[in-house]
């Protein structure tokens, strides 16, 4: 039975109609127009959907809608303020760590939480907090320089 | 003046990719992100037979479930097609019988997609059971059961070459070498589903489809002929497009669908494939059986290649004409063979369809080749780099097929990877368990010959230039994430002398810009790039004559750089770039210029010539170091390095990003990846959990360089760079497990298993 949910995204709250199963991939991305979370597997292998909820990153592809109620998720248009890119977006920019950009919302958002969580990782750290989020493009290598070069900048710093 | 003099503003940059800050937002919207009003979806039904008469569909009570709009099967459209409308098999939907499991036999539209699934549910099918085949070994032998009636014992394609004389050569070879090689059944693994949104309007009788496809204009030409409607009333749209790798070089039975359901309904429908049917809808790279022969003379030359393949097709026709020949045309570079002899045949079976993956041919023959060329090495006792090196191709040089190769640095490519790497000092030399192993190719920077519209020019370009809009270039290329429209925006700044961020680009779009055929065998960046810059060319040179009217200067003497325009002589004699472009739109309106580009078309007389050469080949030298755990079997590659010779890389970030990816895919390929295939013809890993592509986690340390290269009859000195160093790594990994373990594999992946039964632990 469909029923009537507050979802808090990106720091808005939206009234969503939904059923117990909807995922929350499809909720963001039909409903709510955030499409930059992807579907690239639907089933929880490739990381495109990562978004963060409490600042943790989740696959959107397993979670159930119903369960993200009174939780702040973010998706990959959350991340800017003011239209100014995040530190981690800049440094894919910069770094060429963009080809497709089929996994990059994805992987930014897995970036972001690694370096929330540990402002200084190692090369082997940002390899392992990685390796949720499939990249078929680039071998990850100017993916691993973007994420190292806003670690060495921002350090500590970083909000 | 020289290229190597040539002092670029533009070119040569490593800049951000135009695209880069879309896509980093979640704003770049792929084709699934899309909604247009009154859009339906739909559903394809899939076989869950790999071989099997259609005896009886019945779509009844599927129409009847509420929000259902509409049913249809093979039926609705029976003509069949393949990609380049070589031996059509295929249709949208399965007319009469199905070849393989996953094939589409009906579709449903409906108003949500969980409806249309339910409608699938209710679709029932009677099948008549046929014979399976699905080892390319048996299915050629047989003619009892056809998969295609009109192919005797299942041979979709079958070649011959021969060059010089080498049964003759082999007999007078110091050393011959020979073994069987076989590549595994991979796929290209784009992170982006394919997806099509067809929008057909009934007043106009014109449809519109957008989907993610690398050739908008053979998609044009194939929704054409399933659908009977007249080309230049089909508009293919391309969003962003999430990875292609070859795969995506196909009209999708999905785009089909879409738009036959589309034009019953009168309103836009959509169809995304979920990754299983990303898997059945496979159209990756042929597995191959390879029996190859070379002899050699004792200094290492070599004097014979005797190659011999049997591509496993799968079930259609897709690109198999194409991957045969280029099969025998990369068998001839990049080094100096003498006497060439190719036999080779694409064989159907009931598996989902082998078509095109980065590095098409190159793959299967480097393995081939670049083992044996080590087993060669170790026979006669000289280094493997040397093997290579001695052999290596050189600008100027023709194959005795004809082929020419008009610029090569492949020696320096090998020369700068063993000093790297310290090739010399470590190839066996190093503890049991780690060894060193290098490889060597090359790919062709687009054909000269296309099997679509090969007698147009390949490539056209317009740019339009006015005061309204600024600087459009229109393309009809595609970027599939290579990066194909920051480096067409680079090479027409560079001509107009400013910055790529002021070209607005106009591209995958059938309506708006230009023919070109599109984003496959490495061809934009040269043969588009030539026609971008012949275009920008013709529009310098217009707003020059009337700069030089305004300075009274001669155009000659003009100089664009900076957004302005002024006297190599007395530069301070100068006019801002749109001051001149608003002054020729008063005299002349809005400024174009029209490039366009066709390649020196292929040379010689016989069978197969139309495929392989190339207007320019880029080279690569590879080597992997590689740790083998003696206990487990896991095979850990410490560290890769890579030489190419691109010619002039126009963005080196870029080149680094297509090396450091074609890497990656190489190293899948090689240790990883195999779609298995169950005894119904099913594939049983269909999904990324259990078909595995490397991670952060699988990748080494990766060391890519570009040698100091050229290539004069280039727009900008430039060649392919994606696809030849994806061809490589399989066999220099190969190469360095013999170094580390002594065994030499002759199939990929080397999975650990195989490792711990070949060291006699299992």
């Amino acid at each position: 039975m469909k029923q009537v949910i507050q979802l808090h995204v990106n720091g808005m709250s939206y009234e969503v109609m939904i059923s117990p199963r909807d995922l929350l991939v499809d909720v963001l991305r039909k409903q709510l127009a955030f499409t930059g979370t992807k579907k690239g597997c639907g089933h929880g292998d490739c990381g495109t959907c990562t978004v963060l909820v409490n600042d943790k990153p989740i696959l959107s592809c397993l979670t159930l809608a119903i369960a993200c109620r009174g939780k702040e998720i973010t998706t990959i248009e959350g991340l800017d303020r003011d239209g100014v890119l995040h530190p981690v977006q800049q440094s894919f920019v910069n770094h060429g760590a963009i080809q497709c950009g089929f996994c990059t919302p994805g992987m930014v958002l897995s970036a972001k939480a690694l370096l929330d969580q540990n402002p200084n990782p190692t090369e082997d750290q940002i390899r392992r907090g990685l390796s949720g989020n499939l990249c078929r493009c680039t071998g990850y290598a100017k993916i691993i320089e973007a994420v190292e070069a806003v670690a060495k900048e921002h350090g500590k710093a970083l909000d | 003046m020289t290229g190597q003099e040539k002092k670029f503003s533009m070119v040569g940059k490593s800049v951000p990719r135009v695209d880069a800050a879309a896509k980093v937002r979640g704003k770049a919207q792929f084709t699934d992100d899309m909604v247009l009003p009154g859009m339906v979806y739909a559903k394809i039904k899939p076989s869950t037979m790999a071989h099997g008469h259609i005896k009886r569909i019945n779509t009844g009570k599927a129409l009847a479930l509420p929000g259902v709009l509409a049913v249809i099967t093979g039926k609705d459209s029976p003509t069949p097609y393949s990609v380049n409308n070589h031996l059509p098999t295929e249709c949208p939907l399965a007319v009469k019988k199905v070849c393989y499991y996953g094939e589409g036999i009906a579709a449903v539209a409906a108003v949500d997609e969980e409806t249309a699934e339910e409608a699938l549910d209710l679709i029932d099918v009677d099948y008549e059971p046929l014979p399976l085949l699905l080892d390319p070994l048996v299915s050629m032998g047989q003619d009892d059961v056809r998969i295609h009636d009109f192919a005797p014992e299942n041979i979709n394609v079958s070649g011959y070459q021969h060059f010089g004389n080498v049964d003759d050569a082999l007999k007078h070879s110091d050393t011959v070498v020979e073994g069987t090689y076989t590549s595994s059944y991979v796929q290209n693994a784009f992170l982006e589903p394919q997806s099509a949104l067809a929008d057909f309007n009934p007043e106009t009788g014109k449809l519109t489809l957008y989907t993610c496809i690398q050739l908008p204009h053979y998609t044009q030409g194939t929704v054409s002929r399933a659908l009977g409607i007249p080309q230049e009333k089909i508009r293919i749209v391309v969003p962003y497009v999430g990875g292609g790798f070859g795969g995506k070089t196909e009209a999708t039975p999905a785009s089909l669908v879409a738009s036959i359901l589309s034009r019953k309904l009168g309103r836009p429908v959509k169809i995304t494939y979920d990754r299983m049917e990303v898997f059945f809808q496979n159209k990756g790279r042929h597995p191959a059986v390879m029996k190859v022969k070379m002899g050699f003379e004792k200094d290492g030359k070599i004097t014979s290649l005797d190659f011999d393949t049997t591509l496993d097709g799968g079930a259609h026709s897709s690109w198999g004409l194409v991957v045969l020949w280029f099969t025998a045309a990369l068998t001839q570079l990049p080094y100096k063979i003498p006497n060439v002899r190719f036999n080779g045949r694409r064989v159907y079976t009931n598996k989902p369809t082998c078509g095109a993956q980065r590095g098409l041919a190159g793959v299967q023959v480097r393995i081939a080749i670049e083992s044996l060329l080590d087993e060669a090495a170790n026979k006669l006792g000289i280094s493997p780099y040397e093997m290579r090196y001695i052999n290596a191709v050189e600008t100027g040089y023709q194959t005795k097929s004809v082929i020419s190769v008009g610029h090569s640095e492949y020696k320096k490519c090998l020369q700068s990877v063993a000093e790297r790497c310290g090739f010399l000092e470590k190839y066996g030399k190093l503890p049991f368990g780690r060894g060193i192993g290098m490889a060597g190719g090359h790919y062709s920077s687009g054909g000269a010959y296309l099997l679509y519209r090969s007698y147009r020019p390949h490539s056209t370009a317009n740019i339009r230039i006015d005061t309204e809009a600024g600087v459009t270039l229109f393309v009809g290329a595609t970027d599939v994430g290579q990066g194909a429209n920051t480096v067409l925006a680079q090479m027409a700044a560079e001509v107009l002398g400013l910055d790529y961020r002021e070209i607005n680009l106009i591209c995958q779009d059938t309506l708006l810009a230009p023919m070109d055929n599109g984003t496959y065998d490495s061809r934009v960046t040269h043969g588009c790039g030539h026609a971008v810059k012949n275009a920008a060319m013709e529009a310098r040179r217009k707003l020059l004559a009337a700069a030089a009217l305004d300075l009274a200067l001669r155009p000659e003497h003009l100089e664009c750089a900076g957004s302005q325009i002024y006297s190599i002589y007395d530069p301070k004699k100068r006019i801002p770039f749109f001051e001149a472009v608003g002054k020729y739109q008063n005299s002349w309106g809005t400024l174009f210029g029209v490039g366009e580009y066709t390649p020196p078309q292929p040379q010689g007389n016989y069978q197969g010539k139309l495929i392989g050469p190339s207007p320019a080949f880029g080279f690569s030298a590879q080597a992997a170091e590689v740790d083998v755990d003696l206990e487990t079997g896991q095979i850990r590659i410490v560290k890769y390095w890579e030489a190419g010779d691109c010619g002039q890389p126009i963005n080196p970030m870029a080149v680094e990003g297509q090396v450091e990816g074609a890497i990656s895919m190489g190293i899948g390929q090689a240790l990883y990846e195999e779609m298995i295939v169950g005894k119904d013809g099913r594939i049983v890993n269909a999904n990324f959990h259990d078909y595995k592509i490397p991670t952060a986690m699988d990748m080494p340390e990766m060391d890519t360089q570009t040698v100091e290269s050229y290539d004069p009859n280039s727009a900008f000195g430039n060649k392919e760079t994606g696809e030849g160093p994806t061809c490589c790594v399989a066999p220099a990994i190969l190469n360095a497990l013999y170094d580390a373990i002594g065994i030499r594999f002759t199939e990929t992946p080397i999975t650990p298993e195989k490792v711990l039964k070949a060291l006699g632990k299992i």
